[in-house]
């Protein structure tokens, strides 16, 4: 069963720089898929259009989600469809409470109101699986945040939210090795609650991929993938950059 | 029975409604001279005021009184629906005004036996005459502006409040005014002497159903805060998009007392409000919170006025403005440490939220510092609802109006902490209708 599939991408930055050049991508439910790639090539303006990010524009190629083009949905609707986007760099927002923001959404999500004692006792599992101060939840939104804690954060949105696809993007960035570790375990948790649940994770190391094993490893040059294989191809990675990867086109290498 | 038009026989008939004194009506007689002779301010939004059409003095049948059975049903029903009668259970005292007289005042029994005072300003001023003519327009004189004056010249309700020392209550007194004929002014005045070593913490609340023709709120507020009293007064006015709110408030503080006004400012055409606090006496303190939200063609012009004239005195300014949808909103303050206010500090912050292109926002400060031994400090910013921002709240489900409302409430979450529960609740709502 098809989860996403992006065909034949062309995305240009409102400045009118191509981003995307002819990206296509096939997840099906319940795949890891890891794209690893130099900086600057695309990796972050991927995640965020597929999230529906306006700063950016498709000017060619679709985005399937479950079948059905989502590329004339707004980032909301994406959401509560169960799209889900770990930011590299996740902003912060004065006032507002984390607990007010993600009972909200919550409740957005379900469309229906979330009741005050179910969302505590969600919020308090939760944080105590990702070992997090309980005081966290009444602060504004990654206001203060270390880098660190701001990804925890991201992942306790996960965990109550529960989408359907993840994009994990550069997750292990600013996680030191303990808390890479338990956010890692968090997220293997979550897909094995949820088998059907897909997840596409951004990364410059092999290290996640060790604790989320990826059944595909795509390489992304110039706006596209330029090379697919499995985890062997992140360890090669590691080991001698991206200059030994050939740059044939592996798009359909997997299918 | 209404009373329409400005001129001399409309006061003295208005004097004679009340039966008030002669030194009353010589201070209403006295006013309506520096009215005429006092230009309109030069400065904040282009006022059109039709002085001539103005319902300067309007009763309903109602009778001042403590129970609400007394007051006839649909005038009940009215404030039933406004929330007035279920927020009582929150204070310790409640007064309501109905176009241009109290119709409501009731207070606990403990506070009675403390000689607290709690009445309408007629009432007070009757009463009270030794209390009222020693602070009754001492702290806003009547020719202080062309609006406080007018106000002196016809006031008529609101409230007279007397704390006696060393009494220090444990929830608020609440006013509920509310206008509801068409081209109604409402004239209240507020004179509350919070006497020395005491506390008290007082809510006004007010609103007017939308006419198609302008209507005029010109109240003033004198506020007396003792030695080492605390007085907090807390509005959250929202009135009709079509109301002028020009409003005169100021309290002056001796020593070690301390006054805060928390000022909400969510309706009305033009709002032209300046909450101020004079330091009088050695280390007095002063805070002013506000917010102001100006939507399409309203125009607020508002902030706060410190002037310290104490030795370490300390005043602290937060104003918060939100302009949207074509919105104007100004900061307008004035923070003045004088030569003897030695070792004194201010803090002024101004921050605006903008929420479109089509919507303005200025700051005009005006600092003056007149000894070396204090210290000003003034931050102001102006800053938008972020894409980034909006796209982070969306990409988690909320829709773009929910997600904005957030922002919003998040920018003024210092305003909405400092206030009562049951009245952040309703800002909330407030907020949420406006936006
Ligand atoms: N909104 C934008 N406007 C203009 N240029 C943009 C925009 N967003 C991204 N870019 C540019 O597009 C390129 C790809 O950026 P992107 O953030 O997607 O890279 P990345 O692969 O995630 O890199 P990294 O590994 O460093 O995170 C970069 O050159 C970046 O400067
Ligand atoms: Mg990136």
């Amino acid at each position: 069963m098809k989860m996403l599939e992006i065909k034949e991408l062309k995305v240009r930055s409102k400045d009118g720089k191509d981003i995307l050049k002819d990206f296509s991508l096939l997840i099906k439910k319940g795949e890891v898929h890891a794209i690893m790639g130099p900086n600057g090539t695309g990796k972050s303006t991927l995640s965020k259009v597929i999230m529906g990010s306006d700063d950016y524009e498709v000017i060619h190629g679709d985005i399937l989600y479950n079948g059905t083009s989502i590329l004339n949905l707004p980032v909301d609707e994406r959401a509560r469809q169960g799209i889900f986007l770990v930011n590299q760099n996740p902003v912060s927002i004065e006032g507002v409470t984390n607990s007010e923001f993600l009972k909200t959404a919550l409740s957005s999500v379900r469309g229906e109101n979330v009741g005050l004692y179910e969302f505590m006792k969600l919020m308090e599992n939760a944080m105590g699986d990702l070992k997090m101060r309980e005081d966290m939840m009444h602060r504004s939104i990654n206001q203060d945040f270390s880098g660190g804690e701001r990804k925890k954060n991201e992942i306790l949105q996960m965990k109550i939210l529960k989408p359907k696809l993840v994009i994990l993007d550069e997750l292990d960035s600013g996680l030191d090795v303990d808390s890479l570790k338990i956010v890692c375990e968090n997220v293997r948790q979550y897909l094995e609650e949820n088998p059907e649940t897909s997840l596409l994770i951004i990364t410059h190391y092999s290290r996640i991929l060790e604790y989320i094993k990826p059944q595909y490893v795509h390489v992304m040059k110039d706006g596209k993938i330029v090379q697919t294989s499995d985890m062997s191809l992140a360890l090669e990675i590691e080991k001698n950059g991206y200059d030994g990867v050939n740059s044939m086109s592996g798009n359909d290498v997997y299918e | 029975m209404e009373i329409r038009g400005l001129n001399p026989k409309n006061i003295e008939k208005i004097s004679r409604i009340k039966k008030e004194d002669d030194w009353i009506l010589d201070f209403r007689k006295k006013s309506y001279e520096a009215f005429l002779r006092l230009p309109m301010p030069s400065f904040g939004p282009s006022l059109k005021i039709d002085f001539d059409s103005i319902i300067y003095y309007r009763n309903s049948d109602d009778k001042l009184t403590n129970n609400w059975k007394n007051i006839g049903e649909s005038i009940r029903d009215e404030f039933t629906n406004l929330g007035v009668l279920e927020s009582e259970k929150y204070m310790d005292g409640m007064g309501v005004q109905y176009e241009s007289e109290v119709i409501y005042h009731n207070m606990i029994e403990e506070l009675k036996k403390k000689n607290v005072i709690f009445t309408s300003i007629e009432e007070g001023l009757r009463n009270y005459p030794d209390i009222a003519k020693r602070y009754f327009g001492k702290i806003v004189p009547y020719a202080d502006n062309k609006f406080s004056a007018l106000n002196s010249t016809v006031f008529s309700g609101g409230s007279f409040i007397y704390i006696p020392p060393h009494t220090k209550l444990d929830r608020p007194l609440q006013s509920y005014f509310r206008i509801n004929r068409e081209n109604m002014g409402q004239f209240e005045r507020t004179l509350i002497i919070v006497d020395d070593d005491s506390d008290l913490h007082y809510i006004e609340g007010c609103t007017a159903p939308t006419y198609s023709t302008e209507s005029l709120h010109a109240a003033v507020v004198e506020i007396y805060v003792g030695k080492g009293s605390k007085c907090r007064y807390t509005t959250i006015q929202n009135w009709a998009p079509n109301v002028n709110n020009l409003v005169t408030k100021r309290a002056l503080v001796e020593e070690d007392g301390e006054m805060e006004w928390i000022d909400g400012n969510v309706g009305a055409l033009s709002n032209m409000k300046y909450p101020a606090c004079i330091l009088k006496g050695d280390r007095s303190r002063g805070t002013c919170i506000t917010i102001s939200v100006a939507s399409s063609n309203q125009q607020q012009d508002t902030g706060s006025r410190m002037i310290h004239l104490g030795k370490n005195t300390k005043s602290t300014i937060l104003s918060k403005s939100i302009a949207r949808n074509g919105g104007n909103a100004t900061y307008r303050g004035k923070v003045d440490i004088g030569k003897n206010a030695e070792n004194s500090e201010a803090f002024v912050k101004c921050d605006t939220l903008i929420l479109d292109d089509l919507s303005k926002s200025d700051t005009i400060p005006t600092n003056i510092v007149e000894n070396d031994s204090s210290f000003l400090e003034h931050e102001a910013t102006v800053s938008r609802v972020s894409d980034e921002n909006l796209f982070y709240l969306m990409s988690r489900g909320l829709s773009k109006e929910k997600a904005t409302e957030l922002i919003v409430l998040g920018f003024i979450e210092k305003f909405r902490e400092e206030l009562p529960m049951e009245y952040a609740v309703e800002l909330n709502q407030l907020l949420k209708k406006n936006l």
